[in-house]
């Protein structure tokens, strides 16, 4: 079955609407490529996702161009995890997180020996920023940092 | 991953494993685990297979054997929640928590 094209639809619906148009990051360059050095079953794996997950007792993510993102430890209790985003509905990963930060998938995963293992700790963001420039600089520079600071070997990112 | 294979062909990354599942399902379906662990091996493999940068693994799994979902996939409208610049919860209670500072790893230390 055929992908939904969601560029156009937002296209249009946003002329409707009358707003101004969106400008998607389109980046027409040859991606940066660092092949995997080992097998995944001895590579360390990080997390960065961006559906609005945090953990109960940590401030929630606002709503206008949020660039902060939360720690999560990876042994969080999953029934501890919340979710908070404008612009998707919340029903599905408030029942059950997995659907957008897999944590219990890659715990799982670990166990069976699929994965080396994860980083201590996971992060989250909102990702419903409306600015490429300021996820450029601010976001993404930070978390690159962490994860090198982590030791991880790949990092798997979700978003939504 | 992604669930929006047309916004990740304009953003490029080096890598990527599309999942036809509506928005809010990147990894998987709640509630289904298995599903999620086959998704997830599906996804992650291609870090060992993908030789070439840019590649778009596209997965094998369906949401449902009809294609009803994507109809509803984009209403027409805006139905986004307003942008609040104040921390949105989930809950009172998690506003109370996180306003006593109460996130903590430590189990011993919760309030």
């Amino acid at each position: 079955m055929a992908p939904v094209d969601y560029i156009p639809r937002i296209r249009d619906n946003y002329a409707r609407l009358g707003y101004k148009t969106y400008s998607w990051v389109v980046n027409t360059d040859t991606p940066p490529w660092a092949p995997l050095s080992k097998p995944l079953s001895r590579c360390r794996l990080g997390l960065a996702a961006s559906g609005g997950i945090y953990a109960t007792g940590q401030v929630a993510f606002h709503y206008k161009d949020d660039t902060s993102f939360r720690e999560i430890p990876t042994n969080v209790d999953t029934k501890d995890l919340r979710a908070t985003h404008f612009a998707y509905d919340l029903s599905d990963a408030r029942t059950d997180p997995n659907v957008v930060f897999p944590i219990d998938t890659l715990r799982r995963l670990v166990r069976e020996g699929f994965l080396g293992g994860l980083a201590s700790r996971l992060y989250t963001f909102m990702g419903g920023i409306y600015s490429s420039r300021r996820v450029t600089e601010e976001l993404a520079p930070r978390l690159t940092a962490r994860f090198l600071e982590d030791g991880v070997d790949v990092v798997l990112l979700v978003p939504v | 991953m992604t669930s929006a294979r047309d916004i990740t062909l304009a953003v490029n990354p080096p890598r990527a494993a599309f999942l036809n599942f509506p928005l809010g399902h990147t990894t998987g379906k709640a509630c289904e685990p298995d599903l999620q662990r086959n998704i997830l091996v599906e996804a992650l493999s291609s870090f060992e297979t993908m030789t070439v940068p840019g590649s778009v693994k596209e997965l094998s799994f369906r949401w449902s054997e009809d294609g009803e979902w994507k109809a509803r996939a984009f209403a027409e409208g805006d139905d986004r929640r307003p942008r609040h610049d104040t921390p949105q919860y989930q809950n009172d209670e998690d506003r109370r928590r996180a306003e006593q500072g109460c996130f903590s790893p430590c189990p011993f230390c919760r309030c």
